[in-house]
């Protein structure tokens, strides 16, 4: 998703109830109109704005021709290079520092409580404004960053945005400053609701610092750790923004990712078929994931 | 990873019934070895801490200098503007400048559309939730797994055909085909974090309605979203802020300055190289502080809603 702001939906570690009743006695005559009333407005929304857009994007797509015009394309073969260090790079980078992070936050300090409130701020701001900050930080000339580098220890800092290597570093430092803090108050909700019982009783048994680990938290957060993984792998997927703004796809369109090039496909250089079609090469790895994730989303309801 | 409190509670030194002598003698010399190491971890973590909040703070940091400045045109990027001024600010809210002409209007065409969006998803999700969850309509979890789905599914894969179907409906520059879009990707987590939530609902409060002859909307409106209230607390914010902070829908599918909403505006300064940065950087604080102010308001509520639908239990 391209939105900034996320929530994750993951069903709490709560035991697996028995199926309740349906409705006492059941739904009769009038009931059903009701139930079926109340579905239509999701169903039309469903119909309307996702089936009926995917119907048509597999349509305007369906031309071979076009997947044989964008293999030929080099900016199509540096998207997909960019798509997966991106993706492979930000997402893994970013909840392995959320783990060490939600561990930090576990310290009972009240500066530590104050970093927190701090800490946050990054994700409270709207993606927008942040990544356009980042792109006038990391500038080469008159960037912030590269003053202080000057200011600190006298070094002359390179143009970052002007390089493809540097540019797609600063894109993925980007969006692990944006979305670190949200993960890793997700991983913080994880280890606190790790009963504490466990790490008395391990400790009594006589494990310390790295077996408390190997034996409590890791074996309780290591399903939340790959859920995570595996939904911020879509949601990197598909982000737009931070390639969009920190370095514009730029230089020579060398950092685009799958998302950005679409969109530029189809909107700047007029082709939409060729931009739908750039985004359905994504499928073969989309749709495996959002089968996983379904599966996996929808057995953590009951338990995690 | 260690979980250093408990290291406290190890350091305390046992208490000694009767202590003798020679444990007298031993525990001073025991003490400076814990206690340094403590110093030490204590300060490995005050540095970390340092560092988290840089990290955390420069990109702002640097957003409120580049406002501060007061120069038009030539940008320093000076660590600490040589004349700060408010200036930038002022321009933003008289609408000084021709980017930014009908900034008032546009803030109040994002309000419009987040307020929309919230109380669209609000509705729908709770009537799909309460269909699916409480009378528990045949092929339910069919409407489940479309949400599902729906939530997984990358939006910007989605926005070219997206964008020649709002054409097609006929809403092309409307703010409700931003409305109608972003509702649509903020209901599924409604149905999600509702369905969840109204599990800790009792039945029974459903059945002795019914018994009393309340017909299902009478249950919806009366006991249910009184019931779901922190739930719908939690999905509204969500459902408001996706609406403030969407950038790409709303960048495709309005054009005029009159139906832009204040992220179009902003993002329209990089269209020029020539622009005013102090004014875009102003601007962009402005459109950053409802977000934010409602964030850290909502604080505990989000946090609710995270949790709810998140993994404490």
């Amino acid at each position: 998703m391209s939105v900034s702001q996320r929530a994750l939906p993951i069903g709490r570690i709560t035991a697996a109830r028995p199926a309740r009743r349906a409705w006492f006695g059941g739904m009769r005559g009038a009931d059903y109109v009701w139930a079926i009333a109340f579905a239509v407005p999701y169903v039309a929304l469903f119909l309307a704005f996702v089936i009926y857009p995917i119907c048509y994007g597999l349509w305007l797509g369906s031309d071979p021709q076009l997947y044989s015009q964008l293999f030929e394309d080099p900016r199509y073969l540096t998207a997909v290079l960019n798509t997966v260090i991106y993706v492979g790079v930000g997402v893994n980078l970013k909840m392995f520092l959320a783990f060490m992070l939600s561990g930090f936050f576990m310290r009972k300090r009240w500066w530590v409580k104050a970093l927190l409130v701090v800490f946050i701020l990054p994700w409270a701001t709207p993606a927008l404004p942040a990544y356009i900050s980042i792109h006038w930080l990391m500038n080469g000339q008159w960037g912030m960053f590269n003053n202080i580098l000057w200011l600190l220890f006298g070094i002359d800092g390179p143009v970052y945005l002007n390089s493809h290597w540097m540019g797609l570093a600063c894109n993925i430092g980007a969006y692990v400053w944006k979305n670190l803090p949200f993960w890793t108050i997700i991983l913080l909700a994880g280890r606190m609701s790790i009963p504490q019982e466990l790490y008395e009783a391990a400790a009594v048994d006589g494990a310390t610092g790295m077996r408390k680990f190997a034996h409590v938290t890791y074996p309780l957060m290591a399903n939340l750790y790959l859920v995570c993984i595996l939904l911020d792998t879509v949601f990197a997927l598909g982000d737009f923004n931070a390639t969009y703004f920190v370095s514009g796809g730029g230089p020579a369109m060398s950092t685009e990712v799958l998302a950005t090039l679409g969109i530029k496909y189809a909107y700047t250089l007029a082709l939409p078929r060729l931009g739908v079609a750039e985004v359905m090469t994504a499928l073969p790895v989309l749709i495996p994931l959002v089968y996983i994730l379904m599966r996996k989303l929808r057995v953590s309801e009951g338990q995690l | 990873m260690s979980v250093t409190y408990d290291r406290t509670i190890q350091a305390k030194p046992p208490v000694a019934v009767g202590a003798g002598p020679a444990q007298a003698v031993r525990r001073p010399k025991r003490r400076p070895h814990y206690r340094l190491r403590r110093y030490g971890i204590e300060a490995l973590a005050i540095a970390g801490g340092l560092l988290i909040a840089v990290w955390s703070l420069l990109p702002i940091y640097n957003m409120v200098i580049i406002s501060l400045d007061s120069h038009d045109d030539v940008f320093s990027g000076a660590v600490w503007p040589a004349n700060p001024s408010l200036g930038a600010f002022r321009v933003v809210v008289t609408e000084d400048f021709w980017y930014l002409a009908r900034f008032w209007h546009q803030f109040g065409n994002s309000f419009y559309v987040g307020l929309t969006v919230m109380f669209l998803t609000l509705a729908i999700g709770s009537l799909a939730s309460f269909t699916i969850g409480r009378m528990r309509i045949r092929h339910g979890w069919m409407l489940s797994n479309a949400a599902l789905m729906t939530y997984v599914i990358p939006a910007s894969f989605l926005a070219i055909p997206m964008y020649s179907i709002m054409q097609y409906y006929g809403l092309s520059n409307s703010l409700w085909s931003v409305i109608l879009a972003l509702t649509t990707f903020a209901t599924p987590y409604a149905i999600f974090i509702f369905s969840q939530y109204g599990k800790s609902i009792p039945m029974e409060l459903d059945e002795s309605a019914r018994i009393d002859g309340a017909n299902p909307w009478q249950i919806y409106f009366w006991i249910y979203l009184p019931l779901m209230a922190p739930a719908l607390v939690a999905v509204g914010t969500y459902a408001l802020l996706l609406a403030w902070n969407e950038y790409l829908y709303n960048f495709l599918l309005l054009s005029t300055p009159d139906s832009m909403t204040v992220a179009v505006a902003l993002a329209q300064f990089l269209n020029s190289d020539e622009s005013p940065w102090n004014f875009m950087m102003a601007t962009a604080i402005i459109y950053a502080m409802p977000p934010i102010i409602l964030y850290y308001g909502f604080r505990r509520y989000m946090a609710a809603g995270l949790t709810m639908g998140g993994v404490k239990g």
